[in-house]
């Protein structure tokens, strides 16, 4: 039997973001889309949010995507097989919403977002709804999980910044040519701010339903602290509790993007005495 | 034996706890009573009239027999002490450092006619102590097996009780913790600086010791359902929730998001539990500026103050009533005053002020006044009209919590008010869904400690009467 949160898979996705499966049975046991974790990476450390792209009730795995951000992200990038989380716990938040609908699904992930949004897809598929992905990044080089998502949707748009592949631009421009084309009823993003805020504006006069996973800065994830709170709908909400899912054009991701900074001072010293580590 | 006549002992005065002094501690949080020591102790003991109809036992929430550990004190018989304490209570030394003794046991004392009364806190902490400082804490009897498993959520003092409650009478016992470590509000709000972490996790040590098993990063009502918890894959005969309240009300006002602000669990959380005050060598930070402003005047908002000010802020506290009605122990308005903390009473935040960077600059207040009392005898705030405005870099708000709705949300039959505060019944402790019983803030939406223990002893009891009959109806 593994150990608690043993590494037994770990892949480099494409630079600083790499692909574990994890053993957390208790995590994985009631694991549904949408859902996330927070884990530890050492005694003395921090409790970061992450979403789940996978997972495996019966063998009590969880399989989670990290892209090294600041300190604990890249304390945990650099875990091998063999190594043990110092925690992980879970599942935490809500379901994404799902639900059969006249109209296709769109699901788009940007970064570690596409991990997030693929159980999603799958539950939307198995509903029988027509699913189309989108997936993002800057570059071919940094496009993460395209045959798994080809693997669930009917169709998969790539969308990259530069034009390495797919269409140039952003995902609202493959996202623009989906709506123009057919009858959207469901839009989920999943990734950074700019990206989802995006999508949301598009959608709004369009009045298609748009998820968004908002990733507050949490703490306990358990609705204990706070420190995720939102704005919604003009009302304080708790990103661990009552989402992550929100409908995106109700969500002040103005205020959303300015407490994702609170601590920036803070994170740059944590991250030198990482470095001073590595070196001594 | 106390050879003194009674008033002889009505004469020795009050022996005074002595204190880190007000200008050293706001630089350190070591705990701020230094503790007595023996001769004190057995001194302050022999204060004790050893009354006939002891009110203190009748004043304590768990009825701990005072005059029986005090007597054993005076003996000089401190582990006896101890071990007379704990047959009522498991927790002493937490319960002699953060029970309101001025509201209990302490304030009915006879003694208190007509001098100071008995140290019975005090005293308390020192058994205790002395047992932890000599290693002499023997690990209490448990019974023989009764093949039965009892799950406990939440490992808070209600948690903590009830384990050991239900382990002495012979039962397997699993506490489920959603967090990393053990020890609820305990560890994630009570500072340092008023009860040090060796003392809690000695006594999670010594539940391990008996057998209890604990598992850690469990959230109850996520991972797994009470149903399931009672059903063939974990087998558990019955439940006890302790999982308290801890989901912070929200202040209403305009700007409450703005950086700059946090709730008093997220503030003393990651100072405390995460260790933000060791930073950058436990990586959770805290963000805080040189003026930080205190928003309500119970336990926690001295608590918080008191913390703010270690971290080197100038600390402002806010209360929309006046001293007299602050809801904190007397103590601990006593001891954030002597630790420079300014207080503006019937003063109410309407309005937080922020940049362009949504950061907080300025706290907006309304000058109060009290109105006569009401039916209740109790005077109501009433705004004057007169506003100002001051600068502040930090605000932590204190309003009190409701209960967390996650296991309510997970188990339908689970009956709760509009608050989440979840109904049990008043003579058992079992709540609307059979063999699930509960215990601490989760019915009372927010007590005490001992309050919290209390609870758990009458409930681990029914838990225990509960297996034991259903056994009967098997049989
Ligand atoms: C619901 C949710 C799901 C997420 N899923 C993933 C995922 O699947 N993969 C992934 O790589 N990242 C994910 N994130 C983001 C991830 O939690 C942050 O990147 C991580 O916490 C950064 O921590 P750090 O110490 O490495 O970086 P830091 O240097 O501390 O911070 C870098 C940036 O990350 C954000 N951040 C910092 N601390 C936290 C915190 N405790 N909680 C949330 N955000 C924080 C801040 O905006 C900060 O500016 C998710 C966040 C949320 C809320
Ligand atoms: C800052 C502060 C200072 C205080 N000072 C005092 C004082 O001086 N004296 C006093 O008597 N009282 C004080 N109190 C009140 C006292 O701490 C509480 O009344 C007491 O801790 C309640 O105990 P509990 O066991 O019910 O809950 P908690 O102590 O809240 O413990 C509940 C535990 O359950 C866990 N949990 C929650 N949900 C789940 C779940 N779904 N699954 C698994 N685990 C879960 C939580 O993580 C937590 O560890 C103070 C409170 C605060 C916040
Ligand atoms: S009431 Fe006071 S004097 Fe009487 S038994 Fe209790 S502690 Fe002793
Ligand atoms: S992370 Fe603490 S309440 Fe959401």
């Amino acid at each position: 039997m593994p150990k608690q949160f043993e590494i037994l898979y770990r892949e480099e996705l494409v630079p600083k973001t790499v692909l574990f499966n994890v053993y957390a049975p208790l995590a994985a046991r009631a694991m549904q889309a949408g859902q996330f974790i927070i884990l530890r990476v050492t005694e003395k450390g921090e409790r970061i949010p992450i979403s789940i792209s996978g997972w495996d009730s019966e063998k009590g795995t969880v399989r989670i995507i990290l892209m090294a951000a600041g300190r604990t992200s890249t304390e945990a990038t650099l875990l091998q097989v063999g190594d043990c989380f110092q925690d992980i716990v879970g599942p935490l938040g809500r379901r994404s919403h799902v639900e059969e609908l006249p109209g296709t699904v769109v699901v788009i992930g940007g970064g570690y977002g596409t991990g997030a949004i693929l159980p999603t897809a799958r539950d939307m598929k198995a509903l029988g709804n027509k699913v189309i992905g989108i997936i993002g990044a800057r570059s071919d080089n940094l496009l993460l999980l395209e045959d798994e998502m080809s693997d669930i949707c009917d169709e998969v748009f790539i969308t990259t910044n530069d034009g390495s592949k797919g269409i140039q631009g952003f995902v609202t421009h493959a996202l623009e040519q989906i709506v123009n084309r057919e009858t959207v009823s469901y839009v989920l993003a999943v990734g950074p701010v700019p990206m989802m805020k995006a999508v949301s504006e598009m959608t709004r006069p369009l009045k298609i339903q748009t998820w968004v996973s908002l990733n507050a800065i949490m703490v306990d994830g358990t609705g204990m602290c706070g420190a995720c709170r939102c704005t919604v709908g003009d009302k304080t909400r708790f990103a661990c509790i009552h989402g992550p899912d929100f409908n995106g054009h109700e969500v002040d991701f103005a205020e959303l993007v300015a407490r994702q900074k609170m601590f920036l001072k803070e994170e740059k010293i944590a991250m030198d005495a990482l470095k001073i580590e590595e070196v001594a | 034996m106390n050879t003194l006549k009674p008033k002889e002992r009505m004469q020795i005065q009050r022996n005074e706890m002595p204190e880190q002094k007000p200008e050293e501690r706001v630089h350190n949080f070591n705990e701020v009573p230094l503790g007595f020591d023996p001769e004190m102790a057995v001194l302050e003991a022999t204060r004790c009239l050893d009354c006939k109809k002891p009110e203190c036992i009748a004043g304590c929430p768990v009825g701990i027999d005072i005059p029986g550990f005090l007597n054993k004190i005076v003996d000089q018989d401190f582990a006896g002490a101890a071990a007379k304490i704990r047959e009522t209570n498991f927790l002493p030394a937490i319960c002699g450092r953060v029970c309101p003794q001025d509201q209990q046991c302490e304030l009915v004392c006879i003694v208190g006619r007509k001098n100071k009364p008995v140290s019975i806190g005090y005293l308390e902490r020192f058994v205790s102590d002395y047992e932890r400082d000599n290693g002499i804490r023997t690990t209490p009897e448990v019974a023989p097996p009764t093949g039965h498993s009892m799950a406990v959520v939440g490992s808070g003092p209600a948690g903590l009780t009830a384990a050991y409650e239900l382990r002495k009478r012979g039962h397997e016992v699993t506490v489920f913790e959603a967090f990393h470590r053990g020890g609820g509000v305990l560890v994630y709000g009570i500072p340092r600086f008023r009860l040090p972490l060796e003392v809690i996790d000695e006594d999670i040590r010594t539940l391990e010791e008996m057998g209890v098993k604990f598992q850690y990063d469990a959230i109850v009502g996520k991972s797994m359902t009470l149903d399931e918890l009672m059903g063939p894959e974990f087998g558990f005969s019955s439940i006890f929730l302790g999982t308290g309240a801890g989901l912070p009300k929200m202040l209403g006002i305009k700007g409450e998001n703005l950086n700059g602000i946090y709730s008093a669990n997220e503030y003393l959380t990651r100072i405390y539990m995460m260790g933000a005050l060791h930073f950058p060598e436990y990586v959770t930070p805290i963000h805080q500026g040189a003026k930080v402003g205190v928003i309500g005047a119970g336990n926690t908002a001295m608590d918080v103050a008191r913390t703010a000010k270690r971290m080197g802020a100038e600390v402002t506290v806010y209360y929309r009533r006046s001293r007299e009605e602050a809801p904190a122990r007397k103590e601990e308005l006593r001891h954030a005053t002597e630790e420079f903390i300014n207080f503006k009473f019937l003063t109410n935040p309407v309005e937080f002020i922020g940049d362009e960077n949504y950061t907080l600059k300025a706290i907006k207040c309304e000058v109060m006044t009290l109105a006569e009392p009401d039916e209740s005898g109790r005077r109501k705030p009433i705004g004057t009209g007169e506003f100002f405005t001051e600068d502040v870099d930090t605000v932590v708000f204190s309003l009190g919590c409701n209960v967390n709705p996650i296991i309510a949300e997970a188990t339908p039959e689970l009956k709760t008010d509009k608050w989440g505060v979840v109904s049990a019944d008043r003579g058992t402790l079992e709540t609307s869904k059979k063999g699930v019983f509960a215990g601490g803030d989760i019915i009372t939406g927010g007590a005490k400690v001992i309050t919290a223990m209390g609870q758990a002893k009458i409930a681990a009891q029914a838990m225990h009467d509960y297996v034991m009959s259903l056994e009967m109806e098997t049989a």
